[in-house]
């Protein structure tokens, strides 16, 4: 495969796209043209963007950023067996091994084929197969990777963590108190998202999809909601695209408040918790008088939105604004200024470039690296392409600069907040008030859509059966691929600094744990 | 920073005034009521959080407790690293069985008498994940349950009411029996 082929005309070549997937097209290809994708791969800077499995059929999602193709492609595999993209793209590593595990798929070639999110606790083992098997009486223990070598010790920590975080397990392999690897065991948290959400009505599933990371819930109910409508053909009012865009820069703000606050306080400097998480009060309060919900869960459904923004809370989160702008600005020169706070964060947990390419780490993560992508400009969608704001973007790739594209989105987020509200102000939706459209009953389709959320971008795909009742539903949070950039940042660190640089990420647990 | 500082001592206080204990609590936990703990816990309880499956949104409001508006620690709560130090556990998610074991061994770390708070709609068994392969179900099927404050998730004045009516009832722990 030469360097030069294009993603779209390899497409063409590996396959023909399926009938009713929206809007990026669906190549089923065969095993060969599955692996001419992965060979190609390989000789190029094409990003994954996702991989998930069936009972017998493995999908991919595949971008040529600069060039604009988006796709899917789908492998039928009937032997329940399909070539690993791990060698090419190590972002896949995880979610094979997931597919591996629910559905008794088997990844040929994957450089990790250790269990993930199944530790035998479940009572059936590979329970979305077409035949879940019997549990297993004597599950195999974990095997951490092994340590070689002199004079190191280890420290595990978790599931359960000292503060009020979700559960994760994280294994420090040190020397003195110089870190040498951390390894993740994770999913302890697993759900069984994608179990509920096959033979969903629409409805529930919307809000299973709104739980996969409470944190980031606007979002990934926007990816669901525009996954959804893309199936079905649905348009979305105006009013109800613009009332997205809103909720969806408060979570960003919201978050991006809170976690500049943890960053600080996990340097000591309580004081910046106190002021930071106050603010994010303020927005939280401000969406429960206007939304009806601190967290604006469920306000975002499958064909608009299940509520209005008045002209009163309009007004508010225009000064709210205006408020968050000064007082942020106050407290940022003080961070900018205290020798002993930038002396934890800069230069601490550093990560290239060329890491965050290969996993396609997205959101602050990618872009405290210099990676410069955010799905709300590429591929993009309404409204942000009639919406002024700038992508921060940041070199250094450490703690320092994950902070500062916090800040620089707060700032986006705050002009983006006040534009969105000055539509609302003007009233400018030419007298058209709906807020919701029918989500039509009876009819099926496939839809894929992304949304990005303050920690980077969520993906969903969606296949809607002719009885309106969810086939297959996969929600791929972010965090699948900076959890591995995570246990990269920390090499040559101390102990004392991974929760900076934890925080400094916030991957989501729950989201990459199903 | 300074000038920070001084504006905000002379700004008085940004805390709301603390809600009335919740009736639903108190009555939950005056049906347990027995004798005099209080005597020796004095007035302040220490908590451990444990998410047991949460889909992170109720970890948010938990949080938001300890923000200077609601200051848990006006109260006398406050939360530990360990649950060896905790009279509390506040525990969020449907269970997922894969934190099962996890839940059931930091409850029994902590010391004698202690309380258990289930948090969220998840916690109390009425949430979006109960019925999953993956998920036990409730917080009761695996540790004794004293309070279940619900909500998806429950703001932080639902939880502070649940709290208050925690340290005002003088409460004797749920029953103790554990899976
Ligand atoms: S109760 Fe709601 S907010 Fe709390 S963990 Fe469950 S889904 Fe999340």
């Amino acid at each position: 495969m030469s360097e030069t082929t294009s993603l779209s005309s390899l497409l063409d070549q590996i396959g023909k796209p399926v009938e009713g997937h929206r809007p990026w097209p669906r190549i089923a290809a065969d095993r060969k043209g599955w692996s001419s994708l992965i060979a190609a791969m390989a000789g190029n800077d094409w990003t994954l963007l996702g991989l998930w499995g069936e009972p017998k059929a493995v999908h991919v999602a595949v971008a040529d950023v600069p060039a604009a193709t988006y796709a899917v492609v789908s492998l039928d595999c009937p032997e329940r067996s399909f070539p690993s993209f791990s060698a090419v793209r190590p972002g896949a590593i995880r979610l094979e091994r997931t597919a591996q595990e629910l559905f008794g798929l088997t990844a040929e070639g994957l450089t990790d084929p250790r269990p993930w999110l199944d530790y035998g606790w479940w009572g059936v083992r590979q329970p979305l197969a077409e035949t879940p098997l019997e549990p297993d009486p004597n599950p195999p223990r974990y095997e951490f990777l092994p340590i070689d070598g002199e004079g190191w010790h280890q420290v595990p920590v978790g599931p359960v963590h000292a503060g009020i975080i979700e559960p994760g397990h994280f294994r420090f392999t040190c020397n003195g108190e110089t870190v040498i690897r951390l390894e993740e065991r994770l999913g302890w948290v697993h759900k069984g998202v994608d179990s509920l959400l096959k033979g969903a009505t629409i409805e529930n599933a919307a809000k299973l999809a709104a739980r996969l990371s409470g944190d980031a819930t606007v979002a990934n109910s926007i990816a669901f909601a525009r996954a959804v409508e893309a199936a079905l053909g649905i348009e979305v009012p105006p009013r109800a695209v613009w009332l997205r865009a809103m909720m969806g820069e408060l979570e960003r703000i919201a978050n991006h408040l809170g976690d500049i606050g943890s960053v600080c306080n996990d340097a000591a400097f309580a004081f910046m918790l106190a002021e930071f998480h106050g603010l994010r009060e303020l927005v939280a309060q401000a969406n429960w008088d206007s939304f009806g919900h601190r967290l604006m869960m469920d306000r975002v459904i499958p064909g608009g939105t299940l509520v209005d923004l008045s002209i009163g809370a309009a007004t508010r989160y225009d000064e709210l604004a205006k408020t968050l702008r000064s007082r942020v600005a106050g407290l940022v020169h003080i961070y900018d200024t205290k020798p002993s706070m930038l002396d934890r964060t800069v230069t601490t947990g550093t990560v290239s470039l060329e890491l965050v390419n290969s996993f396609a780490a997205s959101g602050h993560v990618g872009r405290a690296s210099g990676r410069d992508f955010d799905s709300r400009k590429t591929p993009g969608y309404p409204p942000y392409d009639q919406l002024e704001f700038r992508v921060p973007v940041f070199q250094d790739g450490d703690v320092n600069a994950r902070v500062w594209v916090r800040i620089r989105e707060i700032e986006e987020s705050l002009k983006l907040v006040e534009q969105i509200v000055s539509k609302f102000l003007e009233k400018d939706f030419a007298g058209d008030d709906r807020l919701v459209s029918e989500v039509p009953a009876g009819v099926g389709g496939e839809g894929i859509a992304m949304a990005e959320a303050f920690r980077g971008e969520y993906l969903a795909w969606v296949r809607i059966g002719a009885d309106g009742l969810i086939q297959r539903c996969h929600l791929r949070d972010p965090s699948w691929f900076q959890w591995p950039v995570l246990e990269a940042s920390i090499e040559g660190n101390i102990v004392a600094d991974f929760p900076l640089c934890n925080k400094s990420f916030n991957c989501s647990y729950t989201g990459a744990d199903l | 920073m300074l000038k920070h500082l001084l504006k905000n001592v002379a700004g008085g206080p940004v805390t709301i005034q603390g809600p009335a204990a919740s009736t639903e609590a108190v009555e939950e936990l005056a049906a347990r009521l027995q004798k005099l703990t209080h005597t020796r816990l004095g007035k302040g309880l220490v908590f451990r959080e444990i998410d047991a499956g949460s889909c992170n949104g109720c970890e948010l409001e938990i949080h938001a407790l300890n923000n200077i508006v609601y200051d848990l620690e006006r109260f006398g709560f406050r939360f530990a690293a360990s649950p060896r130090h905790a009279d509390v556990m506040m525990v969020t998610g449907p269970v997922a069985k894969n934190m099962k074991e996890a839940l059931f061994r930091t409850w029994d770390a902590a010391p004698n008498p202690k309380w258990v708070v289930a948090v969220g709609d998840c916690a109390c068994g009425t949430g979006v994940f109960a019925g999953s392969y993956a998920c036990v179900g409730k917080v009761a099927d695996v540790v004794p349950v004293d309070l279940h404050i619900k909500g998806c998730p429950p703001r932080p004045i639902d939880l502070l009411a649940g709290l208050i009516a925690l340290i005002e009832s003088t409460v004797a722990p749920a029953e103790k029996k554990a899976s």
